[in-house]
C-alpha cells in the first residue's frame, strides 16, 4: 500500500518537475548596491531590468542594497543555485565573487558592471559616461556667469577623474575662461553631507553645480542658492526643477535585451564591452527651457558628432594641472589611457588624492 | 580666507552642528538622572524617519517635528524598561537600541528612498537678521536653530534652578541617599530617559526636515555617537554642549571648504578632521576628568527595596 504511494507521488513529481522546463522563462537575476528607489546607479539599472521584463518568456527579480564583499556572493550563489540562467551584478566590488560562483555554475551566465574580469560565462560591461558629461560641460561652461563652475564628486577614482576631465574639456570648449573647483564627499549615497560639498562650491563663487554621486541632495543645494545644477544617473529635475539644466543618463535597456537575446540564442561570448553613445547606454537627458537655443543646438550638433564616431572627447593637446602633456597634440587617448586616469586637466582646481 | 567665505561657514557650522546639539542637550539630561543611554544613534533615526514620514502625510512640518521627539521617546522607553524594571546592562541595553533603531529604520525607510518631503525652510528673524556678521551667521536659520538654541538654558534651568531638576541631579549623583530623602528615584530616571530620547528625536528630525528634504538609511551617519562623546566634551554642562556641537559642525563644514578653495592637501586627510577631532576631544575630557560634573551613579542601576 504505502509502497504504492510513493509510486504515485514519484511520478507526480516527475511530471511536475518536467512541465516547467518545456517552457520555461528565461531566468534573470539583478544585484543592486544601493536601494531602487534613489533615482541613481540602482535606479538606472532597475530601469534596464523592467525593460526586459516585458519580453515575452523573460522573468526577473532583483535584491537591492546588498553590500560588496561576502555577503554578494551568497546571493549570487541563491541565485545560481535556483537555476537562473542570466545575472547581473552592478557595483565594482561584486566582481570577484561573482567570478567564484561563475566558476562553480558553469551553465548560468553572469555579467558584471564597470570592472574588468571575464571568464567563459561571464562577460563585464560598463559604458563611456564621459561622453555625456562632456556636453553637460558644454552647458554648464554656456550658462555660467561667474565661470566657476562647482562639481561635487564621490570617490577620487579613474571613472570619476575621467568625468571630471570631460566635463572640463566640454566647458572649456565653449567657455575658455571656465574653471572647475572639485570637493570630495568619499560618499556615494549621503543627502546631507554631498549637500553641504555643493554648499561649499557655492560659497566660493561657483553659479553651476554638477555631480557625480547618486542623491539629488547637491541639486537641492543649487535650487536653495537660484544657481543651476546639472544632475546625474537619472532625469533629477523633478527635485530641482527651477535649477536642473540636463543631466548625463544611463540606458541600459537595450543593451540588457541584446545579452538576453545571446543567452536565449546561445551565441552569448564572454566579452569586456565599453559602449558609448553610439549604443544609447549613455546619453544627456533633455536639455531644459533654461538653456538657450543656440546652446541646445551646438550640444546637439556635438552629440550627434559623438554618436557618428566623428568627434573624440580627448584629444590632443591635453596637459594636466602641472603642466605635463599628457596627450600630445593631434593624438587622442587610448582606452587603456582612459581607464587608468589619474590626474585632472589644467583648468580643475582640487586633488586627485 | 577672506569675510565672505568665513560668514558662511560659521553659518554652516550652526547648521551641521544642530542636530548634534539637541541630541547632545538630550544624553545630558539622560546621563544627569545617572543613566547612560548609548543609543542616541538608534533613537535619532527613528525620530528622523518618524519625521520625515509625518511631514510626507500630513504636510505640516511643526507636527512631523513633534511626532519625532514621540517616536525617540517611546524608542528611548526601551531602554528605561530595560534598564529600569528588569535592570539589565545599561551598555548593553544601549547599544542594542542603536543598532535595533538603525535596523528599524532602514527597514522601514527603504521604499521612502530618492522622495522629499516638505520641511523648514530658512527663516530670517525680523530686525536682529541685518545686524553685521552677526546676523547672517545666527538669525537667517531655520526655526529648528532657534529652538535648539532656546533648549539650551532651558535645560540649564531646569537642571540648575528647577526643584525637580535637582531631584534628577541627586537620583544620579546618590540615588540611595536620593530615595531616602524620600524622592522616587525610578520616576526621574524615566523623565531623563524618556527627555533625552525626546530631544534625540528633534535631532534626528533637524536632518530629515531642515538640513535635507531627502530620505536615505543611515542619514544619522554617527551623528549620535558624536553627541555622546561631546557629553564628555561639555561636561554634562548645556552651554558646553553648544560650544561642542557647533565647533564639530564647524570642523565638517571647514573640510568640504578647504576642498572648494582649492588647497592641495590630500581629501582623505581633511576628512578624517571630525573624526580626529573626536579622539582629541576624549583624551582631552579624560586629563581635566578631575573637574567634570559627571554623575557618581551613571551607569549604576537602582534596586528599590519595596
Amino acid at each position: 500500500m504505502s509502497r504504492r504511494i510513493v509510486g504515485v507521488l514519484c511520478c507526480l513529481l516527475l511530471v511536475l518537475s518536467a512541465a516547467p522546463t518545456m517552457a520555461k522563462d528565461l531566468q534573470v537575476g539583478f544585484v543592486y548596491v544601493s536601494p531602487i528607489g534613489d533615482a541613481g546607479w540602482s535606479y538606472a539599472h532597475d530601469q534596464g531590468r523592467l525593460y526586459i521584463d516585458k519580453l515575452d518568456g523573460v522573468t526577473t527579480s532583483y535584491v537591492e542594497a546588498v553590500p560588496e564583499g561576502p555577503d554578494s556572493e551568497r546571493v549570487m550563489l541563491n541565485m545560481a543555485r535556483k537555476n537562473y540562467d542570466l545575472i547581473f551584478a552592478t557595483s565594482f566590488g561584486y566582481m570577484d565573487p561573482m567570478l567564484k560562483v561563475a566558476k562553480k555554475f558553469p551553465k548560468t551566465t553572469f555579467m558584471h558592471c564597470s570592472g574588468y574580469k571575464t571568464a567563459d560565462n561571464m562577460g563585464n560591461y560598463f559604458g563611456r559616461m564621459y561622453q555625456a558629461r562632456y556636453l553637460s560641460g558644454m552647458v554648464a561652461g554656456s550658462m555660467t556667469k561667474s565661470n566657476i563652475l562647482g562639481y561635487a564628486a564621490a570617490f577620487p577614482i579613474p571613472e570619476v577623474i575621467r568625468g571630471i576631465n570631460a566635463f572640463t574639456l566640454g566647458a572649456q570648449a565653449v567657455n575658455p575662461d571656465v574653471q572647475v573647483r572639485v570637493v570630495w564627499t568619499k560618499t556615494w549615497y549621503d543627502p546631507a553631507t554631498e549637500k553641504e560639498a555643493a554648499k561649499s562650491l557655492l560659497d566660493v563663487g561657483a553659479d553651476v553645480i554638477a555631480q557625480h554621486q547618486d542623491s539629488p541632495g547637491p541639486q537641492e543645494a543649487a535650487q536653495e542658492k537660484g544657481v543651476y545644477s546639472i544632475g546625474y544617473n537619472s532625469d533629477m529635475s523633478s527635485f530641482a526643477p527651477k535649477s536642473h539644466l540636463c543631466a548625463p543618463v544611463w540606458n541600459w535597456g537595450p543593451y540588457y535585451k541584446e545579452v538576453v537575446d545571446a543567452v536565449r540564442a546561445g551565441t552569448f561570448k564572454p566579452e569586456a564591452v565599453w559602449f558609448g553613445m553610439e549604443h544609447g547606454i549613455v546619453d544627456l537627458s533633455p536639455m531644459s527651457d533654461m538653456v538657450p537655443a543656440d546652446v541646445q543646438k551646438a550640444v546637439l550638433a556635438k552629440k550627434e558628432a559623438i554618436t557618428s564616431g566623428q568627434a573624440k572627447i580627448f584629444v590632443g593637446p591635453i596637459k594636466d594641472q602641472a603642466g605635463k602633456e599628457r596627450v600630445p597634440a593631434g593624438q587622442t587617448a587610448d582606452d587603456g589611457a582612459l581607464l587608468g586616469m589619474d590626474y585632472f586637466i589644467q583648468g580643475v582646481i582640487g586633488t586627485t588624492e | 580666507m577672506n569675510a565672505e567665505l568665513i560668514i558662511p561657514l560659521l553659518a554652516a557650522a550652526i547648521q551641521s552642528g544642530t542636530p548634534i546639539l539637541y541630541a547632545t542637550l538630550g544624553e545630558i539630561l539622560t546621563e544627569k538622572a545617572g543613566v547612560l543611554n548609548l543609543g542616541v544613534e538608534g533613537m535619532m533615526i527613528t525620530g528622523a524617519l518618524a519625521a520625515f514620514v509625518t511631514a510626507q502625510v500630513t504636510g505640516h512640518p511643526a507636527l512631523a517635528f513633534l511626532m519625532a521627539g514621540l517616536v525617540g521617546a517611546v524608542v528611548g522607553g526601551i531602554h528605561a524598561l530595560v534598564c529600569l524594571w528588569f535592570l539589565g546592562n545599561q551598555v548593553v541595553s544601549g547599544l542594542a537600541l542603536t543598532i535595533f533603531g538603525l535596523g528599524l529604520a532602514d527597514y522601514l525607510g527603504t521604499p521612502l528612498i530618492g522622495q522629499t518631503a516638505p520641511g523648514f525652510d530658512k527663516l530670517a528673524l525680523p530686525l536682529v537678521h541685518g545686524i553685521p556678521v552677526l546676523g547672517p551667521i545666527v538669525f537667517q536659520q531655520d526655526i529648528l536653530v532657534y529652538t535648539a538654541i532656546i533648549m539650551v538654558p532651558l535645560v540649564w534651568f531646569f537642571l540648575e534652578k528647577c526643584r525637580w531638576g535637582l531631584n534628577l541631579r541627586a537620583v544620579g549623583e546618590h540615588p540611595e541617599a536620593a530615595a531616602a530623602a524620600g524622592i522616587n528615584v525610578l520616576r526621574y530616571r524615566w523623565i531623563g530617559i524618556l527627555g533625552g530620547g525626546c530631544l534625540a528625536g528633534f535631532g534626528g528630525a533637524y536632518l530629515s526636515l531642515a538640513y535635507t528634504h531627502l530620505w536615505t538609511s543611515n542619514l544619522t551617519g554617527g551623528r549620535g555617537w558624536i553627541a555622546v562623546a561631546l557629553v564628555i566634551f561639555a561636561f554634562w554642562r548645556p552651554g558646553r554642549a553648544l560650544l561642542g556641537a557647533y565647533l564639530f559642525g564647524g570642523v565638517m563644514a571647514f573640510q568640504l571648504r578647504l576642498q572648494a578653495v582649492g588647497t592641495h592637501l590630500p581629501s582623505s586627510l581633511l576628512l578624517m578632521l571630525p573624526y580626529f577631532l573626536t579622539v582629541l576631544v576624549l583624551v582631552f575630557s579624560s586629563w581635566k576628568s578631575r573637574q567634570t560634573d559627571a554623575p557618581a551613579a551613571l551607569g549604576v542601576n537602582f534596586e528599590p527595596n519595596d
